[in-house]
């Protein structure tokens, strides 16, 4: 099969090794790369990817040292849920000035903790870098260690200036900083607690992290520490006492799996709780892991008595959704990959698949599972997305905030999985809700009055 | 003592403001010379607001643009978004970044239209470093650039300069239908009433339509005066001084027309400048807003606001909570905004316990508005703060509004204007009463005496 799209007068040329076409001319993706300017990427920068990994770390004062902005269009942007502090949902900065550019932020800095320690009390201050903060060359390490000496607590640097890369450095400024925070206190490692897990890429988006906790826990395994939902300065110094490192988002928590694994002999495997299928799937990894009779027939009970409940409720989304087809437009590569099946299970086609972050391994992935003629896209802009989609017929694009108004425009639905949404998409109750709010979006009435009206005569 | 952190920002960054008012030009696209997290972050932002695709381009600057300079990122840039969008005018802000590693965006996007052959293609670079003020500043800079550069001598018209802070596009189209009801020909600049509101339409558009035609634009200097909404801002940051300055056209700086004083002084100036009283239909809903106001005044008279936001929006806000009897106990803006205390003083009486905060993040907020007994907040979403921590209930006017639907659709300008406020404020307050009060008279009079 040929490429179904022709070059048009204004494509970019730098941008065409970064789509493809499922059985089109063979060519590898190209991917994790700086964006193309003047595209439109949708793409964040490494502060972003640093922030959203660290954020839910809950009684950490987070403190960003740059202008104003980045903290401003960071704070509490994460549907993260606490079961102790808040002190995370706050939005910290040394908020520069123009004179501090000029003679240098590090006193300021310094001042700002002292402020934050004196007021909030906190075991642990994360300081981030911004773009400018690696221009003027402010010596972070340096200030941290000095507070961290004055005032007898956790005061730890995040690397993570802006320009220095893309998100996906971001992710791996955080894996520092949690692999620091991780490090045993005493000489002697921990003991390993028996049938413990970490739980690592999730963030406790609308109490995700507490739903697969509880699952877990029905099958005989407890959650030792989770990264980073809901997570504290205490509960992640524990973290190398455990068996396990189980995986959600792999984009961001894979180089801290591979650490831990190098320094404490603790394997890990990627997860999926998106969708029955992967749920279950993942439920049944973990328990064959502890190699223990009892726990296998935990989770077999259990499974069966979750789809039981839920079955008809995705049986029935099928036979509504026969023969619509989705685009997806999300942040890392193997959230992609795990929305195509789920898709697959509420019997919808997808045609377009786009990530911001995907790696190549991912990719190779998703170009296995798709069907031919599906359009793959790294780092895809507004542009593209209109495009393919249209060209594609799609009916509803999962996506992030950014991209819901343009679906919406183009009179097609929308499925938010951002980090700030309010209902959870994981396990058995978020494939529920995921069909249903694929059904609330492709089956509203809306669409009728989109396509008629007295403007098409 | 003044404080070294910021917590909890009531302002956004320079940038911000500059994308806002370059979405009010025809066909223009933006793009932010610097890394690529604050496109990201600034769509996100306005996104949300508007629920309406904001296409903002960037640079992309990464570790080599940082370290040998930005040139061939910022050009190829430009070119790639000119390609993808076709804009007819296009604006160029810095971020902090760029400003920081001193990048010359004019000498850059003047040798990029030289290169490619399109000179005299309307390119407005504008310094907007994140560290210099705040989004609010950012706004009134940008459009006063955009004039500057686009504005020439022009013989003279009969139009009307209005030029606009950061309103709702509910807000522009209110001042238009006034400006329409006098019969009166103007340019507004800026004008996103439709670029960021957009009414659903096929065949889709890349750049939404709407917005101040460029020509219009140049032919500003021509208009036989300018109203502008900038009282709080420093006049010399603003596109009606350069104008009055560099072409003569007088310069009316007024309020926005938020409460019932303020479009009283508004539509009063229309009427001087045309000759034409005002309008029958204005006038009846004066007499509406008053006998609503007369309706409501027992209840809005027990109101005790917090008003924040930015300054020239927060100004017109607490005078109208004074018009309607609610104190406003705290005024406050995360801007520098100097002018603000002064003007504010001037309208209410010496003996108002008024917190005036400028500089102000909502940690200070917070403070003051429980110090001072707030029961009513008015301001963006970031204001739910004072809801969840201190349940002062919040009336969501201003930018940006993210927990809610509708913000570009709530209207404050003009009498009808002050109604929607006069209603949201009544209404708020009774609700309060009216679902607390079997309890607390149960509370404060039953159960103490068992």
């Amino acid at each position: 099969m040929k490429e179904d799209f022709r070059p048009q007068q204004d494509e970019i040329k730098e941008r065409r090794d970064s789509i493809s076409v499922k059985g089109g001319q063979k060519k590898q993706l190209k991917c994790d790369t700086h964006s193309v300017s003047g595209c439109v990427s949708q793409r964040a920068c490494v502060y972003c990817g640093a922030r959203v990994v660290l954020n839910p770390v809950t009684d950490a004062v987070h403190l960003v040292h740059g202008p104003i902005g980045c903290a401003s269009y960071t704070w509490d942007i994460r549907g993260s849920l606490t079961s102790g502090s808040s002190l995370y949902r706050n939005s910290f900065s040394t908020d520069l000035q123009e004179e501090d550019i000029i003679f240098g932020g590090e006193k300021k800095l310094a001042s700002a903790i002292d402020e934050l320690v004196a007021k909030h009390n906190p075991k642990l201050v994360l300081v981030y870098s911004t773009c400018i903060v690696g221009v003027i060359g402010d010596d972070l390490d340096a200030v941290c260690k000095a507070a961290a000496a004055r005032h007898g607590i956790e005061v730890i640097p995040v690397q993570s200036s802006g320009f220095i890369g893309n998100k996906a450095a971001g992710y791996r400024a955080a894996c520092d900083v949690l692999l620091r925070l991780s490090l045993p206190q005493t000489a002697n490692p921990l003991p390993k607690q028996q049938y413990t897990i970490n739980y690592l890429g999730d963030f406790n988006l609308a109490g995700e992290a507490w739903m697969i906790k509880n699952y877990l826990a029905e099958i005989g395994i407890k959650i030792n520490v989770v990264f980073t939902g809901d997570s504290s300065y205490e509960t992640l110094q524990k973290a190398s006492a455990t068996s396990l490192n189980i995986i959600q988002c792999a984009g961001s928590m894979t180089i801290l799996a591979e650490q831990m694994e190098k320094r404490f002999q603790i394997p890990y495997m990627n997860v999926s709780f998106l969708g029955m299928e992967d749920t279950a799937e993942s439920l049944r990894k973990i328990a064959a892991f502890f190699e223990n009779k009892e726990f296998n027939k935990n989770t077999e009970r259990l499974i069966a008595r979750e789809e039981a409940k839920v079955g008809h409720v995705i049986e029935s989304a099928k036979q509504l959704f026969a023969g619509k087809k989705a685009a997806i437009y999300v942040g890392g590569g193997f959230k992609a990959i795990s929305l195509i099946k789920q898709f697959r299970e509420i019997g919808i086609d997808v045609v377009m698949v786009g990530t911001q972050t995907g790696r190549k391994d991912e990719y190779d992935t998703i170009g296995e599972l798709v069907n031919e003629g599906t359009v793959v896209l790294d780092d895809a802009n507004p542009s593209e997305l209109e495009k393919f989609m249209t060209e594609k017929g799609a009916h509803l694009l999962v996506g992030g905030v950014k991209e819901r108004p343009l679906a919406y425009k183009l009179g097609i639905a929308f499925i938010d999985h951002n980090h700030d949404r309010k209902h959870p998409l994981s396990g058995y109750t978020g494939a529920v809700n995921f069909a249903r709010e694929v059904e609330s979006t492709l089956c509203s009435p809306v669409w009728k009055y989109a396509k008629e009206g007295p403007h098409h005569g | 003592m003044a404080k070294n952190t910021s917590e909890n920002p009531c302002k956004m960054c320079m940038p911000m403001g500059g994308i806002l008012a370059f979405k009010g030009v025809a066909n223009a696209m933006v793009m932010l010379h610097g890394a690529q997290g604050c496109a990201t972050y600034m769509r996100r932002h306005i996104a949300e607001h508007f629920n309406e695709p904001v296409d903002v381009a960037s640079s992309s600057l990464n570790e080599k643009g940082t370290v040998f300079g930005g040139d061939e990122n910022l050009k190829s840039g430009i070119e790639n978004m000119m390609r993808l969008y076709r804009p007819e005018m296009v604006g160029v802000l810095t971020t902090c970044l760029a400003e920081t590693i001193g990048e010359d965006i004019d000498r850059i996007t003047s040798e990029f239209l030289i290169e490619k052959n399109l000179d005299g293609f309307p390119l407005v670079p504008v310094p907007t470093p994140g560290y210099g003020d705040s989004h609010f500043i950012g706004f009134f800079y940008t459009t006063r650039k955009i004039v500057e550069k686009l504005a020439i001598k022009t013989s003279p018209t009969k139009k009307i300069n209005l030029i606009i802070p950061n309103i709702s596009p509910a807000d522009i189209r209110e001042i238009k239908r006034i400006m329409n009801l006098f019969a009166l020909d103007y340019t507004l600049l800026p004008d996103f009433s439709d670029t960021l509101d957009a009414p659903f339409s096929r065949p889709f558009k890349k750049i939404p339509g709407g917005g101040t035609p460029v020509d219009q634009i140049a032919a500003m200097p021509g208009a036989r005066a300018t109203i502008q909404f900038g009282v709080t801002v420093e006049e010399g940051l603003t596109a009606g001084a350069y104008l009055r300055d560099k072409f003569g056209v007088p310069l009316y700086n007024v309020p926005t027309p938020v409460g019932i004083e303020c479009t009283d002084q508004f539509l009063q100036l229309l009427s001087e400048i045309s000759d034409v009283p005002v309008p029958q239909q204005l006038q009846q809903e004066r007499g509406r807003l008053v006998d609503a106001m007369v309706d409501a005044h027992k209840i809005t008279y027990q109101g005790r606001a917090a008003v924040f936001g930015e300054p020239e929006n927060v100004y017109v806000l607490a005078r109208a909570c004074h018009e309607m009897g609610t104190t406003p106990v705290v005024v406050a803006t995360g801007s520098k905004a100097n002018k603000l205390k002064e003007l504010l003083q001037l309208y209410l009486p010496a003996d108002t316990d008024t917190a005036i905060l400028t500089g102000a993040d909502f940690s200070t907020i917070q403070e003051f508005a429980l110090e001072k007994e707030a029961n009513i907040a008015l301001g963006n979403s970031d204001g739910k703060v004072l809801t969840e921590k201190s349940s002062i209930p919040l009336i969501r006017v201003g930018f940006p509004v993210h927990d809610r639907k509708g913000g570009q659709r709530i209207l404050t300008v003009g009498y009808a204007g002050a109604l929607n406020l006069l209603d949201l404020v009544t209404n708020t307050l009774l609700e309060q009463k009216l679902s607390r009060y079997r309890q607390s008279m149960y509370d404060s009079f039953y159960r103490q005496n068992t």
